[in-house]
């Protein structure tokens, strides 16, 4: 028998090789696409990518989560593309030099919801006089909180209506993903602001109505940008740069969008320049 | 859909064994030499102090795991070229730093409260160094086994670290709990309820399997 102080470093090293050997094989046709929850939990990209693969033989390796942590994995390199929804932060990634371009996909409203019945008395076409109604009532209003686009919304509308919310009894920070929040509001009466397309998903299940939706300060952008390749030499910037022009060509990504219905709903109106 | 439920189980299944296989690798023999060493030599601060920091790494939240292990792999970070972000093969890295230290310190008090009178016979037959271990382990098994399993159970039912590590990637870095995470945000909780119990089942399954191996070595 072989002496175990032979054996069992044999054994470790195979073990190593063993689960090391897949990662290090080259990889296919592959690209990371880091995006936000809405995207994927909508079922858009489930619609999306295989259409994208059957066309390129290109796969997509899809990250979802906060715009806020999408960004970030562009911008260490992890991710190849990004397909988010905050301006404001992605020009400030852009002009970092962290985008090769970036590129309008779609858009859709946020919707603001709140209990059946609307205690704070909101439910109009003003986003502004809706969140002061709120406040006037100290209605609880449940905040992601999370730096995702939807947060970074919220906080835009607040500022826009001259009001500065606190965390406090009444104006709550979840720190979770907008389904979670949603279920949050539903349980303790409150409201919230949610991309139409999670809220439209779970809406059956929530005893959350709208109060304000598709008026101006709620669109919701989304942009698409391949991650540079001068500052960030390792990503696949040949595939991330075909998903981006897949994805805003008139005969393809932007006709499958138009074409995507949830409950009879189209939930993404594409908007990319021709 | 039933593919993707086997596919996203047997991840889970590969990712756990991986890790606690690793992990006992290195933890067995590490908590073997730390209670023979204490034995040997008396209570030396060395030791105390390395036993406070494995017995520390127990507390150690898997989310802050999985964040160390992000930045080591990331295309930034110091391992960033070995491509490993977002692969099962980084999510059993992670899976190592976390369940490691669990299996060190239940070694650690397996071998120690072995009866002196089995160490003594083994030295007075010749054993030692890595002999001596092996013996000790070998009089220690009910106690090892107990580490390993400890170890898988954790890595099994570990959320924080890999979904990190690895992305939660449908079809690829997809667990059994970070989809339970997922179905959980979309309100879907009849079906986190059922990949709960699934996974449940699956650990049951080998826990029995491992207790027979275990009744079987006795005789």
């Amino acid at each position: 028998m072989v002496p175990r102080r032979v054996l069992i470093p044999i054994l470790v090293a195979a073990l190593l090789v063993a689960i090391a050997l897949p990662a290090a094989l080259p990889r296919g046709r592959e690209i990371v696409l880091a995006t936000t929850t809405s995207t994927e939990d909508s079922g858009l990209l489930d619609y999306l990518l295989p259409r994208f693969t059957a066309d390129t033989g290109i796969h997509v390796r899809v990250i979802a989560v906060g715009t806020g942590q999408a960004l970030e994995l562009g911008r260490r390199g992890d991710a190849d593309v990004v397909l988010t929804h905050a301006p404001a932060k992605e020009l400030e990634f852009e002009r970092a030099g962290h985008a090769a371009y970036r590129r309008a996909v779609m858009y859709n409203y946020f919707v603001l919801v709140g209990p059946t019945g609307d205690p704070a008395n909101g439910t109009g076409p003003d986003v502004y006089h809706a969140l002061r109604q709120i406040v006037r009532c100290l209605c609880p209003f449940i905040s992601r909180g999370d730096d995702s686009g939807t947060h970074t919304k919220e906080l835009q509308l607040w500022r826009a209506a001259g009001l500065v919310p606190e965390p406090s009894a009444w104006y709550r920070e979840a720190g979770q993903g907008m389904g979670a929040t949603l279920r949050i509001a539903d349980q303790l009466r409150g409201y919230t602001l949610s991309d139409d397309g999670t809220y439209y998903t779970m809406a059956d299940r929530l005893d959350l109505a709208v109060i304000v939706s598709h008026e101006p300060p709620l669109l919701n952008n989304y942009s698409v940008m391949p991650v540079n390749p001068s500052t960030h030499p390792d990503v696949r910037f040949a595939w991330a740069d075909a998903f981006a022009q897949w994805l805003t060509d008139a005969a393809k990504g932007q006709a499958f969008i138009q074409s995507f219905v949830v409950g009879g709903r189209q939930v993404f109106e594409p908007n990319a320049s021709p | 859909m039933v593919d993707e439920l086997l596919g996203i189980a047997g991840l889970s299944l590969y990712v756990a064994a991986s890790s606690t296989a690793i992990a006992s690798l290195l933890g067995v023999p590490l908590g073997a030499v730390l209670a023979l060493r204490e034995e040997a030599r008396g209570r030396r601060p060395t030791l105390t102090i390395a036993k406070a920091i494995v017995f520390t790494l127990y507390g150690m939240p898997p989310v802050l795991a999985g964040l160390l292990v992000y930045l080591l792999l990331s295309k930034e970070g110091p391992l960033g070229a070995l491509a490993l972000l977002f692969t099962p093969t980084g999510m059993i890295l992670a899976q190592v730093l976390i369940i490691t230290p669990i299996v060190t310190g239940v070694t650690y008090s397996a071998v120690a409260s072995v009866g002196r009178d089995v160490k003594d016979a083994a030295k007075s037959l010749g054993a030692k160094g890595w002999t001596l271990t092996a013996t000790v382990v070998e009089e220690a098994r009910l106690g090892v086994l107990t580490a390993v399993m400890v170890g898988f159970g954790r890595a099994i039912s570990e959320v924080g670290a890999v979904l990190i590590v690895g992305g939660n990637i449908r079809g690829s870095t997809r667990v059994l709990t970070t989809a339970i995470v997922l179905e959980t945000s979309r309100g879907n909780f009849a079906v986190a309820v059922g990949l709960g119990a699934f996974l449940l089942v699956i650990a049951f399954g080998i826990f029995l399997v491992l207790w027979r191996l275990q009744e079987r070595g006795y005789r």
